[in-house]
């Protein structure tokens, strides 16, 4: 388990250099920091297109502080599957990282995605989701959220959110987890231990987005805390073989203890349209979920 | 893929590619056609088309060599032709691995650069401060592609005294010495046009066959000096660029003198098998044309034949 004073150590170390093209309260910059501290600045990343393609800055200058290769959206994946067997036989043991969009990768990267997962790549995938095209302006992608309003969902999304997790789960790779920014210690144990399976893994990173969800930018965090707390977002993990519901989530998945699900729409634009019978479904939408991860930890304990 | 194959190419990684030529559809057809292969020419591979299961091999090899000088660095792509070569049965001469590897070493792994955990922290890829720049690299990879053309006939002169088989090498033409008429093509049915110079030459016909090898780097000065003097250029297309023709004829058309007489035919789409008979009658029907009338210039001529049924 990483510890506090572990994280504070890593408190002045600039894994990304200040000045970047982000915007303000971007979730893309915590959570690649997080990455950053679990595997101490040490691993090459793989960046499909998206807002981390931008973020860093223009050529010649970069500000990630390790080897970046910036990759067309489909490819990541099999990039980075050449580059892993590359450096492995160059005897180097270190991670190599997919650092991506939901775009990337539950639409347009899916056929390399799922390529890579089912040859048991040697990499680590993290998916970070904000939710939608938020770089391009905010178009509905495969895990938008049902009823969310977007650019190309004006009225709502009328599609449900793609469990990319869980397809991945499905792939039957050695690692899959879910996790939030707004739970590091969670996020980075997660990183940690999936550096100690070999093969495919893949973390998928719940990343609340100011612009893209209407939302002020001072809310990314309290956005993420508020999706585990409601039940909307469950933390989790899967480790060769076995289920568990990460330590933020238990307490969880007892219904009564999660707040009102309305603490988390509120505050998001994206949601303002919602009729209360629209959050009744939302929250059925929820407990099937919980139903559903709940029976799995059952059959993979 | 399209879009990788230009990523793959301006990332000026050395890679190698063998491509199976084949019809796109709609309708579904599985045979031999250039067009896909011609498809990617402004992406920045080099693009080699072999004539023989023998020239495939031998293209692959030397691809090797050719895309790791540090001179060229850009990928190579080796085009075969569907079910012609790509399922042909035909005898082949592979060197030892003895030969090859004392003609081609390890690649240098540093060559571009190298991205691994812990290394230095170099981005590849991201957005360029300036446009300008990447203009630049575009005019960084015109110069390789120039360098290129000098690496190959090195390459290939290395090659012919490794293996005995000696290559054009950017392009071959047969019997074009004393030849006032030259024909053009690519890739397999090549062969069949040499049987068609065979026939014609023994009817008197001071015709020969120019055969591009690579068509990236484009052999402009290759062609211009194989046509220098002649007569008529005919250009055989087995592909076709909708609303413009053959990719050959209309990249070559640019270098024909205008009196010089000029024929494109786009023959052999989907696959279809030409004839050294029809490639016969073909040729002999320009060159009588031109002798009768002067120089004609005719950029597409779709040579379709009649089916039954």
């Amino acid at each position: 388990m990483v510890t506090m004073t572990e994280l504070h150590k890593y408190g002045t170390r600039k894994f990304i250099m200040p000045g970047t093209a982000a915007c303000p309260g971007c979730p893309l910059q915590v959570g690649m920091r997080q990455l950053a501290m679990a595997l101490d600045g040490k691993f090459v990343m793989v960046i499909p297109a998206g807002c981390s393609s931008i973020i860093p800055g223009t050529a010649p200058y970069t500000a990630y502080t390790v080897p970046v290769l910036h990759v067309p959206f489909a490819s990541s994946p099999a990039v980075a599957s050449g580059i892993v067997r590359a450096v492995r036989q160059r005897g180097n043991e270190g991670p190599v990282v997919v650092w991506a969009g939901d775009g990337a990768t539950a639409d347009i990267g899916f056929a390399t995605l799922s390529g890579a997962a089912y040859r048991n790549e040697d990499i680590l995938y993290i998916m970070a989701d904000n939710e939608a095209y938020m770089n391009t302006g905010i178009q509905a992608s495969g895990t938008t959220p049902w009823m969310a309003w977007t650019t190309t969902s004006p009225r709502g999304k009328t599609e449900d959110k793609k469990d990319v997790a869980l397809i991945m789960l499905m792939h039957k790779v050695p690692y899959v987890a879910t996790a939030s920014i707004a739970y590091p210690m969670d996020f980075i144990d997660k990183v940690r231990r999936a550096m100690q399976v070999k093969g495919f893994r893949f973390i998928h990173l719940h990343a609340p987005c100011p612009p893209g969800w209407k939302m002020d930018d001072a809310y990314t965090i309290r956005a993420a805390r508020l999706a585990v707390e409601t039940g909307a977002w469950i933390l989790w993990e899967y480790n060769q073989g076995k289920l568990t519901i990460s330590p933020p989530s238990i307490p969880f998945k007892d219904r009564a203890r999660r707040k009102p699900l309305e603490e988390y729409l509120k505050i998001q634009g994206r949601f303002a349209h919602l009729k209360p019978e629209d959050i009744k479904l939302m929250e059925e939408k929820i407990d099937r979920q919980w139903d559903l991860i709940l029976k799995l930890a059952e059959i993979y304990k | 893929m399209y879009e990788m194959l230009w990523w793959a190419a301006a990332s000026r990684v050395p890679l190698v590619m063998a491509v199976v030529t084949r019809v796109l559809g709609p309708p579904w057809n599985i045979h031999d056609e250039h067009t896909d292969l011609l498809a990617i020419r402004d992406s920045g591979w080099i693009i080699g088309m072999a004539q023989n299961v023998q020239e495939a091999f031998d293209m692959t090899l030397t691809a090797f060599k050719i895309s790791e000088d540090e001179k060229v660095l850009l990928p190579v792509a080796i085009g075969l032709d569907g079910f012609i070569l790509s399922h042909t049965a035909e005898p082949l001469d592979i060197p030892s691995q003895e030969d090859v590897d004392s003609w081609l070493p390890p690649r240098n792994p540093r060559i571009p650069y190298t991205i691994e955990p812990g290394g230095e922290p170099i981005t590849m890829g991201n957005l360029p401060k300036n446009d300008v720049y990447h203009a630049l690299l575009k005019k960084y990879m015109d110069e390789s592609m120039e360098n290129a053309k000098k690496v190959i006939a090195e390459v290939y002169d290395e090659y012919g005294k490794l293996t005995g088989r000696n290559y054009g090498p950017l392009t071959e033409c047969y019997r074009c010495s004393d030849a006032r008429y030259i024909a053009v093509s690519m890739g397999a049915w090549s062969g069949d046009i040499m049987g068609a110079i065979e026939r014609l030459r023994d009817e008197g016909y001071p015709v020969g066959l120019l055969r591009i090898r690579y068509l990236r780097p484009f052999p402009e000065e290759d062609i211009t000096a194989w046509i220098n003097g002649a007569k008529g250029v005919i250009v055989f297309d087995r592909d076709y660029s909708a609303g413009l023709g053959g990719v050959l004829a209309s990249e070559i058309s640019g270098f024909i003198p205008s009196n010089v007489s000029f024929e494109g035919v786009l023959a052999g789409l989907g696959g279809f098998d030409v004839s050294p008979d029809e490639f016969r009658g073909i040729i002999k029907e320009f060159i009588d044309k031109t002798e009768r009338e002067g120089p004609i210039k005719i950029r597409k001529y779709w040579y379709i034949p009649k089916v039954e049924g």
